[in-house]
């Protein structure tokens, strides 16, 4: 009998994602696909599956799964942590960033995801059906994935392979770079004036509430138009309200840039309604998009986007092609360094109650708020 | 002449104009034929085929970007015009009623009737210039003039799937239910995209050619019926491929 991860919660935003759906972006496909590959890519690594293998991505709250049919391993990648219950009174720590073998009716309960973003990995990949060559899920075209949605209670996920005997195996965290986000300018720079693009770079921007899967809309300095290109038509005539959401009407005739007609964009194009504030397009991203790009983030740079949260402040810098090269080969190599420190560790041991409580009695606080109350 | 212009370091969009028009689609497509028939070039990922551009992507640690832009800008520049239709298409459209709610007041504001507003849109032949906003959604240019109308100020929360739609010069159908602005002249029986169609999920491609069909409630019925069992072949409603519009 094939393994399968039944959904008890299924947390607040949790998807099930690989490396995308490339191949259809010209019949209006979204690539879609983990934000952060790289992350996705360790937590694979963590249970011996390939680095594009399908997992959950998860957001805020986690999930909690039960194990039917075999045994599994499972690893966590992220800000997060969690338990694991087996049979009536075993209580285990699931601790991120290290694989476990679970048996027939554990019982998995990720809690609070700090930091964006986590990803689960199982032995074997999540095995629902494939949708245009993926399981990623795309909310909005309802694809891939559990029927296209967010996990839900009662669904029941196929895993690929039972857990392969062997010692459990860890890595530290794989960090991502800080610094600002760099940035290619285009492909409609020359659409804005000369300040646009200072304050671009030279401003800090906010992420405000208005996120997710396909993009964030910031808050900061406005960019503005170059007026001497057309700015006079009103913006009610303005291609399409976010991430070009309703198609452009456009005209036969030749226009002013005002009514910009819609062209390509990928994750991490920075377009620019009229309001001067931009929308950095993350995975789910629309194939075109209605407004002006200013500029976009470095293929290295793209993971980070994936851990912004509303209120997060983030500053831009231009690199230069031969830059955003570099550093993408400096940040594979980074990666497969990590990769082959993996190591064989011991599994993680049951919740010592004692222990906990006498560290409570010196600390005075029950539990770490982040981490949740295990009652 | 082309430009081309940098999408971030793992796409070039290259830009053949900043119109909406027959010719500079054409060179659209005419790009969009030379880069399959070059084969497939190190490192591309795909391309996406726009009004008057076409939007590379690549994997910049598989191939030299800059060599890359050379060679595209290259097949633009040397590219003749893809000026004949792909597939043609007589699409069964439903007009009015709850099918097309917009009808009428489209009608009313080009001082014409209803049944003219059909005649035209039965009348054009609209080509698909590219597939965008949602899986699917053909992006239709060819809409009479005295049928532009702006899109609603507030657009409809759900947009029933299928449901055709026009706006400006723009006409499209809605491969599935969504919020939309467009206004709603009518309703296709036909399925306009299958995921579990991997080789071909989509109905329509850029460059294609659509005529709409009227047809009445019956019929609508009958073929909506037909294409909830899965019986309705897309083959049916192919006119032609290469060749002209039969008189």
């Amino acid at each position: 009998m094939a393994v399968v991860i039944e959904v008890l919660d299924g947390g607040l935003a949790t998807t099930v994602q690989d490396a995308g759906r490339p191949g259809y972006r010209s019949l209006g496909v979204a690539l879609s696909g983990a934000l952060d590959p790289l992350w996705l890519e360790c937590a694979n690594a963590l249970v011996g599956n390939a680095a594009d293998a399908t997992a959950l991505e998860m957001r805020l709250t986690g999930p909690r799964l039960r194990v039917a049919g075999g045994r599994v391993r499972v690893a966590l990648v992220g800000q997060a942590e969690g338990e694991v219950r087996r049979a009536v009174s075993r209580r285990l720590t699931f601790a991120p960033w290290q694989s476990m073998a679970l048996e027939e009716g554990d019982e998995l309960r990720i809690r609070a995801v700090r930091g964006g973003i986590a990803y689960l990995a199982v032995s074997g990949g999540i095995d629902t059906p494939p949708q245009l060559g993926s399981r990623a899920t795309h909310l909005r075209a309802g694809m891939g994935g559990v029927q296209g949605r967010a996990l839900m209670a009662g669904d029941r996920l196929p895993a690929g392979a039972v857990a392969p005997n062997g010692p459990e195996r860890r890595q530290a965290a794989f960090l991502h770079e800080t610094g600002p986000i760099r940035l290619l300018p285009g492909p409609q720079d020359d659409y804005f004036t000369r300040d646009a693009l200072r304050a671009l770079i030279e401003g800090e921007h906010i992420v405000s509430r208005d996120a997710d899967r396909m993009g964030l809309r910031l808050q900061g300095p406005r960019l503005e138009h170059d007026a001497a290109l057309g700015d006079e038509i009103p913006a009610s005539r303005w291609a399409a309200p976010r991430n070009a959401g309703a198609p452009s009407g456009g005209s036969e005739a030749t226009r002013a840039w005002g009514s910009f007609i819609s062209d390509g964009v990928a994750p991490g194009t920075l377009q620019v309604p009229p309001d001067g504030q931009p929308i950095l397009l993350l995975a789910d991203c629309q194939t075109v998009g209605g407004y002006p790009k200013i500029a976009t983030v470095i293929r290295a740079d793209l993971p980070r986007l994936a851990h912004l949260l509303p209120d997060d402040r983030l500053r831009f810098a231009i690199a230069t092609r031969a830059e955003a090269l570099a550093a993408l080969r400096a940040q594979r190599a980074r990666l497969d360094a990590w990769r082959a420190g993996i190591a064989a560790c011991r599994p993680a041991g049951d919740i010592d109650e004692a222990a906990l409580y006498s560290a409570n009695l010196i600390s005075g606080a029950m539990y770490d708020g982040a981490t949740g109350d295990p009652q | 002449m082309p430009r081309l212009l940098p999408l971030g370091d793992a796409a070039w969009t290259v830009e053949f104009g900043n119109t909406i028009d027959a010719a500079t689609h054409a060179r659209v497509m005419g790009f969009d034929r030379a880069l399959r028939e070059a084969g497939p070039l190190p490192g591309v990922v795909e391309w996406v085929p726009t009004f008057r551009s076409c939007t590379v992507h690549f994997d910049p640690l598989a191939t030299d970007a800059g060599a890359l832009g050379e060679r595209l800008i290259g097949l633009a520049d040397r590219a003749p015009p893809a000026l004949a239709a792909g597939r043609r298409w007589r699409i069964p459209v439903l007009f009015g009623g709850e099918a097309g709610p917009d009808l009428a007041e489209l009608a009313a504001a080009g001082g014409l009737s209803p049944g003219a507003v059909v005649e035209k849109m039965a009348a054009t032949v609209f080509r698909v210039y590219m597939l965008g906003f949602m899986p699917g959604f053909p992006y239709m240019g060819g809409l009479p003039a005295e049928l532009a109308m702006p899109r609603l100020a507030t657009p409809r929360k759900t947009v029933p799937a299928r449901s055709l739609a026009v706006t400006g010069a723009m006409c499209a159908i809605y491969p599935v239910a969504s919020p939309g602005g467009w206004r709603l002249l009518g309703r296709t029986p036909l399925n306009l995209f299958d995921p579990a169609d991997a080789d071909a999920p989509a109905l329509f491609a850029p460059g294609d050619e659509v005529k709409l069909q009227p047809v009445d409630a019956a019929a609508f019925a009958r073929l909506e019926g037909e294409a909830a069992q899965g019986r309705l072949d897309r083959a049916r409603f192919l006119v032609a491929t290469g060749a002209p519009w039969p008189s």
